[in-house]
């Protein structure tokens, strides 16, 4: 039972990064009508703004300490971050510490625009082109964004530690005698992921831009029609949808130490989170990432190893694959997408 | 009652062709003495690096190039000399090899198999390599070691762990300096038993691929042999990126040790995430939870940041060592780009040194001849102390190193601690074991 409840846990956590991610996809696909293949690059470069920040903290002078030596013999030159030096170890320590959850606001004004640069410079050209050009085009995007990366950080994977408060493990059982451990930063992540879709979801319910943006998706010439300028929302739209990938990008640092290649890691599978949700719905992108999460979890326990081999490796695309031949808009698509 | 004629033009006839067949053999073995693949004419000889220039292990590939372009230096009688100085060979003068100076090219495997034959391929018909060597990855080793073995040239493996590359897939122009997953299971088992008793259940998580079933198999087979008992093994997609429905079992399986068979990126994720799951604070069966990664790598240690503190595991070689080699090589290449070396450096920096020593003592670039001076070489003062290049399979046996992620590290490099340099007669193993069993060695290939 323990064991249940914990991949259940497991399962809303990664599907929180999948649910995250496709948003973002169905919010583009919904109102550009762009398949964007660059948008784990886009969760990825999030990630790398958590460890840009850290980096910038931890910004150090040198000084000598002529009692140690350093590999060569030679006197070891000790490191002391500027922010320590300036406002004293404790609090510049603390700086440094909480550098993942501050790289949220450091993020949010780089990613809208990141995403504006992308979608004026390059993505806005493909409008009028086919799917599979943009697909190519974004993919193109996307590798050669993780390479530009990878010149700059280098291809190991880089430690970005969640603040020491939040490192440890949480028993979530206690309250009704079981004993279910988890680790604090991963509840963190799933309540965040929570927050940041509930943010969307009000943002274009309750606010006359989201309505507006809403009205686009629908009837994209009616409301243009309308003396509304509906290209400039929707570029704001893809600001949005780059943020919030850089966000889940920013908070996944400490769960895995990112690398370059972590935003390809993620796109397939988001893409078919995206594909099992319904093109185009943003309730169901949010189911699908949990539900494919879950069951994804599920899928490397024991029993289902044993019962099917391989299935922990398979599992979502085969539910896609399922999906597919018996509704093919999805779980909650609108009824004729993909279906013609 | 038969009669035989023999005339005398006969006779001049016959002989004369059987005099031709019987010079034809010695004619063409005359020929093949001296052609082999890639036979360098003129005043240089080109070696080529085969390293992951791009992909996960572009860092470690990195390091390797550079390890290798410092042989070149030392090779040509550059720089201070490394373990040129400390090598027991002193056939190597630092003028080239035979005379001949030392230029290199470079391919990229990508960590992937068919990239790493077709840039080791571009590297023998194109730029006329003679040998061939680097890598970070069994599967890469074991396809670029068959290519070299078909194409008559010599492959000196870079950073590979599985029992196989010299074990059922090896070959007689392959040849291979870094330890591997029983030699890992050797040395860690009895530091395991001192430390954690032989009273433990280990839970294992593997990679799925040939090096992590052949660490697993290693390992498990060296712990049980202590009185351990395996709880499970599970095998964990290559492409697995969180790990944490992986570990969740763990906490309720009843083991009190978790052995993590994985390597590079997979290591720094599977030890993060086992990490946050609070398994090092965790108390199963009256005794701490303990992780143990067999194979250590410097690199992969700086990735797991933190978590690695007070982890075992092995490695092949470590900067701090203190013999006189080590401290030689490490000045040298410290001195140059301003870090210590990792483990891969050193594997491809001595083999560059092995495969140059043994042409020279050969008196020739024949593969079959440079094979037959590696063959049982004993060697000393390359940093893992007296050495052998075993001829039945083409392994080096040497001491193991068994290693702690450091508590209180003095620098980003100072990650690693030595616990114990285990010998090498406590590593070592018949060539028929079991293990190792199902290929052949064959004979060498010198090709053209």
């Amino acid at each position: 039972m323990d064991a249940f409840l914990l991949q259940i846990l497991n399962g809303l956590d990664k599907g929180s990064a999948y649910a995250l991610i496709a948003l973002g996809l169905t919010l583009i696909f919904g109102t550009l009508g762009v398949v964007n293949f660059a948008h784990g690059a886009l969760f990825m470069i999030g990630a790398f703004c958590a460890v840009t920040l850290q980096k910038i903290f931890s910004l150090s002078f040198e000084t000598v300490d002529p009692e140690k030596t350093d590999f060569l013999g030679n006197p070891l030159k000790v490191k002391t971050p500027y922010v320590e030096s300036w406002f004293g170890p404790e609090f510049g320590g603390a700086i440094i510490d909480w550098s993942v959850p501050l790289a949220i606001l450091f993020a949010i004004p780089i990613m809208v625009a990141v995403g504006f640069i992308m979608e004026r410079g390059l993505i806005k050209h493909f409008y009028k082109r086919p799917h599979a050009d943009q697909i190519l085009v974004t993919f193109g995007l996307a590798i050669v964004l993780q390479e530009v990366i990878k010149y700059f950080y280098g291809a190991n994977p880089i430690p970005t530690p969640a603040p020491d408060t939040l490192n440890g493990v949480a028993n979530l059982g206690a309250v009704i005698g079981m004993d279910l451990i988890y680790p604090v930063w991963r509840i963190v992540y799933f309540c965040f992921a929570c927050l940041i879709i509930g943010a969307v979801f009000a943002f274009l319910q309750f606010t006359t831009f989201g309505m507006v943006v809403r009205a686009g998706m629908a009837d994209r010439e009616t409301v243009g029609l309308l003396g509304i300028n509906i290209d400039r929302r929707f570029t704001i739209m893809f600001g949005i949808a780059a943020a919030v990938a850089g966000l889940a990008g920013v908070m996944y640092t400490p769960i895995n130490s990112p690398n370059y290649h972590m935003g390809m890691d993620f796109l397939v599978l988001s893409f078919v989170v995206v594909v099992v949700g319904g093109m185009g719905s943003l309730p169901g992108a949010v189911l699908a990432g949990f539900v494919l999460g879950v069951l994804e979890s599920f899928a490397s326990m024991e029993w289902a190893i044993s019962l099917i081999p391989g299935i922990n490796q398979i599992i979502i695309y085969l539910v896609a694959i399922i999906i597919l031949l018996v509704r093919p808009r999805g779980l909650m698509g609108r009824k004729g997408v993909m279906e013609d | 009652m038969s009669k035989t004629d023999v005339s005398r033009r006969g006779l001049l006839k016959t002989s004369a062709v059987a005099g031709a067949g019987l010079a034809v053999p010695t004619i063409f073995t005359a020929q093949s003495a001296a052609a082999f693949t890639n036979n360098p004419t003129g005043g240089t000889v080109t070696l080529g690096f085969n390293v992951p220039q791009t992909g996960p292990y572009a860092d470690e590939g990195a390091d390797e190039l550079r390890a290798y372009q410092l042989a070149v230096e030392h090779l040509n009688g550059e720089g201070d000399g490394g373990m040129l100085n400390t090598f027991s060979s002193k056939a190597l003068e630092g003028s080239g090899i035979m005379g001949k100076k030392v230029e290199y090219v470079t391919g990229d495997t990508q960590t992937k198999s068919d990239a790493a034959r077709a840039s080791a391929k571009s590297m023998i018909e194109k730029d006329g390599a003679i040998m061939i060597t680097g890598g970070s990855s069994s599967g890469v080793a074991v396809a670029v070691q068959g290519l070299c073995q078909e194409a008559g040239v010599i492959f000196m493996a870079g950073l590979t762990h599985s029992n196989d590359t010299t074990g059922k897939d090896k070959k007689a122009n392959g040849f291979r300096h870094f330890f591997n997953a029983y030699m890992s299971g050797a040395a860690l088992a009895p530091v395991l038993k001192n430390l954690y008793g032989d009273d433990r259940k280990a839970y294992h998580l593997t990679a799925d691929y040939t090096w992590g079933w052949t660490q697993e198999e290693s390992i498990k087979a060296a712990t049980e042999a202590l009185g351990w008992e395996t709880v499970n093994t599970v095998k964990t997609p290559l492409a697995a990126t969180d790990f944490s429905s992986y570990i969740a079992p763990v906490l309720n399986s009843g083991a009190d040790v978790l052995v993590l068979n994985h390597y590079g990126g997979n290591m720094v994720n599977s030890l993060t995430n086992a990490v946050q799951f609070g398994l090092r604070e965790k108390e199963v069966n009256g005794k701490n939870f303990e992780i143990v990664v067999p194979l250590y790598s410097r690199l992969m240690a700086k990735g797991a940041g933190e978590n690695v503190k007070g982890i075992h595991g092995s490695t092949n070689w470590h900067w701090s060592l203190q013999d006189e080699g080590s401290k030689a090589f490490v000045r040298s290449f410290g001195t140059k780009y301003g870090f210590p070396p990792s483990q891969a450096a050193h594997t491809c920096y001595v083999q560059t040194l092995l495969y140059a020593d043994a042409v020279q003592r050969a008196g020739s670039f024949n593969p079959c001849a440079v094979a037959e001076a590696l063959e049982d070489f004993e060697f000393d003062g390359m940093g893992n102390g007296k050495t052998l290049y075993r001829g039945e399979d083409h392994q080096c046996f040497k001491d193991v190193l068994v290693v702690r992620g450091k508590e209180n590290p003095t620098s980003e490099f100072d990650l690693l601690e030595v616990v114990e340099v285990t010998p090498r007669a406590q590593v070592e193993y018949p060539a028929d074991h079991p293990m190792f069993a199902g290929g052949q060695l064959g004979s060498c290939n010198p090709g053209a």
